[in-house]
């Protein structure tokens, strides 16, 4: 028993370079299988580059677009790192794109904005800190599997926002939360949006692979019972998980009231799938154990990429959604084959 | 599909009928609370009130703002008739749920059936069920798949959206040599959305001077239209005229226009949300007019529901039945009429 315990311990964040070996708890220099993996994604993101480059050098190439590209990636970005932490500890979290909505849509309620910036931020994180809670408390206290437990709140908070506004859209009428939108609030060229969703990540990246909270996570999804063992309070960890997913939601539902200066409870449709698949293309397990914060973002990073490229180019929506699956496809291959070669 | 055909020849009645009254398109106050009674329109049909009648009302989930206001428009009007009592299910988007009250509305044996399908299609069936029970069924907007299942179908004229639009634009920038125009479409799922894009281009067509230069489809919420419209606008650093084909969607297009700060263009949008009139009307910002799609068909969908208990016609047409089908004209609201129109506007 104790076998398992420290080898899904040390395995944890900072070790192994391959899947098989990895298990088995050879030790291997920290970073090697994180800059395989990441380059290869990098690699992706550069040829996607170029095919911007080359089919539309004027507008793509432009600073305003990379601009735009960070800025639409923020949104989804923040949210991905807070499921990328839950699927390490080898849980899921259907309920982010609803906790999204919800949140965007109590923090824009005529009453919240009474309250002006604050309220509105204030309400948002809140918000999404409470759903995480909830989630947390049913799975790591009432025994629900995750996929149950999120995918009840992503139904209550859909329905819980869609009560809210009945349907309307609520414009936001704060002038400093509108503000940080457009291009006067850009600090040396970056938008707040993006400078958000640096520091979630910096975050994100630190506590995963710099503290103890980081390697309870991956141990809790390399082998709950192993880590239960080894002393670590898989219950409270668990908790703790569905909190910052949350957390990460609130934050990430007051992006978009920036950006779309408003609250639907249409808002953030699909997000659960877009951070799941970002998260693992990234090198993610989904199974647990293994996460990374880096892959994840450049997941992020890829997609939003692949929708600017396909917007700049006026591609009808059917090509842009079947090359979309295509390029998630050659990306997950590109990765693997790299990988192996990386092994042999 | 050919269900659309309708349409053509339902644009003189829809005309007709409109032009023919203040009558059909009395319209319902949407202030903020949506509780205000229709303000001041002449309820339709019969003046004076007749025997009772009693209405089923089956609409879909109202989770945007033109469906939420379609069931307002529904009930204020029918509480402004004494003689009619509303039976309004809960809203479902699901086909099975639907399918299950409007059968329960049926065995309630109200008098007249509204059926405002979530697909049109799939209810088909459960409208010819009632209208063999002997209940007439009005078919709002998304039509049945036979013509057996309704006694009258009224709905908006998507084509006619486009067509109004893109000759609003048109005769805008006809004198203006080599002018681009950009669209923001929605969901490319629905029928509607391509029908739309289809009348704005054969609109476009009539002006050999203007290109359409962009096109992208954003999903009718305010999150995608901002996401697809700040896109659109880094891919032409310049173009002359933009629709947004739905006023939801187009609140977050506002938005990216505002973060990129442009303002080189004219915009046009669609549905006639009240937030795109107040716009209209201020005058300040780049959208200048919106093509309609009015929710106050719900409204004369009530009137007709009536009409057929009571066995009446329309009032300011010869006929002595109702019509078969209304399709409703898709007004162009510009600052000039953006007065008439505002009360229609919704949330």
């Amino acid at each position: 028993m104790t076998q398992p315990a420290s080898a899904a311990r040390k395995d944890a964040p900072t070790s192994a370079a391959t899947p098989d070996t990895g298990r088995k708890g050879t030790r291997r220099p920290a970073l090697v299988r994180w800059d395989v993996r990441s380059l290869s994604l990098l690699g992706v993101l550069v040829a996607l580059v170029v095919v911007g480059g080359v089919t539309q050098p004027d507008s793509f190439l432009a600073t305003s677009n990379l601009q735009l590209v960070l800025t639409q990636a923020s949104v989804i970005g923040v949210v991905t790192v807070g499921m990328t932490f839950v699927i390490t500890s080898g849980g899921i979290d259907l309920s982010v794109g609803a906790i999204v909505a919800l949140a965007s849509v109590w923090a824009t309620t005529v009453a919240t904005q009474e309250f002006g910036f604050a309220g509105i931020l204030f309400t948002a994180v809140l918000v999404g800190v409470g759903c995480g809670l909830v989630n947390g408390l049913l799975i790591a206290y009432g025994g629900m599997v995750p996929f149950i437990a999120t995918l009840a709140m992503l139904a209550s908070a859909r329905g819980l926002a869609l009560q809210i506004t009945d349907g309307r859209t609520q414009m936001v009428t704060v002038t400093e939360v509108l503000d940080l939108g457009v291009k006067d609030a850009y600090v040396l060229g970056v938008p707040p949006l993006v400078l958000v969703f640096a520091a979630v990540t910096v975050v994100g990246w630190l506590l995963l692979n710099r503290t103890t909270f980081g390697r309870r996570t991956v141990a809790v999804g390399g082998n709950a019972e192993a880590a239960r063992l080894a002393g670590i309070d898989v219950r409270r960890q668990r908790l703790y998980l569905y909190l910052l997913s949350g957390l990460c939601c609130g934050i990430a539902a007051f992006l978009l009231i920036v950006l779309a200066g408003s609250g639907q409870n249409t808002n953030g449709n699909l997000y659960e799938l877009d951070a799941i698949a970002a998260a693992i293309i990234g090198g993610t397990l989904l199974s647990g154990g293994r996460g990374t914060i880096v892959g994840s973002v450049l997941g992020v990073l890829i997609f939003t990429t692949i929708t600017n490229i396909f917007a700049l180019n006026n591609l009808e929506t059917a090509v842009q959604q079947i090359a979309k699956g295509a390029i998630i496809v050659a990306a997950v291959l590109v990765q693997r084959r790299t990988l192996r070669g990386g092994d042999a | 599909m050919s269900r659309t055909s309708p349409s053509r020849r339902g644009l003189l009645f829809g005309s007709a009928a409109v032009s023919a009254g203040a009558l059909l398109t009395a319209c319902t106050s949407n202030e903020p609370k949506q509780q205000a009674q229709p303000a001041g329109g002449t309820p339709a049909a019969a003046d004076k009130p007749g025997q009772a009648v009693t209405i089923g009302f089956a609409g879909p989930q109202a989770d945007h703002g033109w469906l939420n206001a379609i069931n307002q428009n529904a009930k204020s009007r029918a509480a402004t008739y004494p003689d009619v009592t509303l039976e309004i299910t809960e809203g479902s988007n699901d086909t099975a749920a639907q399918i299950g009250q409007v059968q329960t509305l049926i065995n309630k044996k109200v008098d007249v059936l509204v059926i405002l399908p979530a697909d049109g299609k799939a209810l088909t069936q459960v409208g010819l069920q009632a209208m063999r029970a002997g209940i007439p069924v009005v078919n709002l907007d998304r039509v049945f798949a036979s013509p057996q299942a309704y006694r009258c179908w009224i709905g908006g004229d998507n084509y006619g959206m486009g067509l109004n639009a893109g000759t609003y634009i048109g005769e805008q920038l006809k004198d203006k040599p080599n002018a681009k125009v950009v669209e923001l479409a929605g969901l490319d799922n629905l029928e509607l959305t391509r029908q739309r894009s289809q009348g704005f281009d054969d609109a476009l067509k009539n002006y050999p001077n203007i290109t359409k230069v962009a096109r992208q489809a954003a999903d009718f919420t305010v999150e995608s239209g901002q996401a697809k419209m700040a896109q659109l606008l880094q891919a032409q650093p310049a173009f002359d005229a933009l629709w947004k084909i739905d006023d939801d969607q187009g609140d977050g297009a506002v938005r990216a226009i505002a973060q990129a700060g442009r303002d080189d263009f004219l915009m046009v949008g669609g549905a006639g949300a009240k937030s795109a009139m107040d716009a209209i009307k201020a005058g300040t910002g780049v959208l200048k007019a919106t093509v309609l799609y009015p929710p106050t068909m719900a409204a004369s969908a009530i009137d007709l529901a009536r009409a057929l208990g009571q066995g009446k016609g329309v009032g300011g047409l010869a006929e002595l039945e109702i019509p078969s089908s209304l399709t409703l004209y898709s007004a162009v609201v510009t600052k000039e009429n953006v007065d008439d129109y505002l009360p229609t506007g919704f949330n």
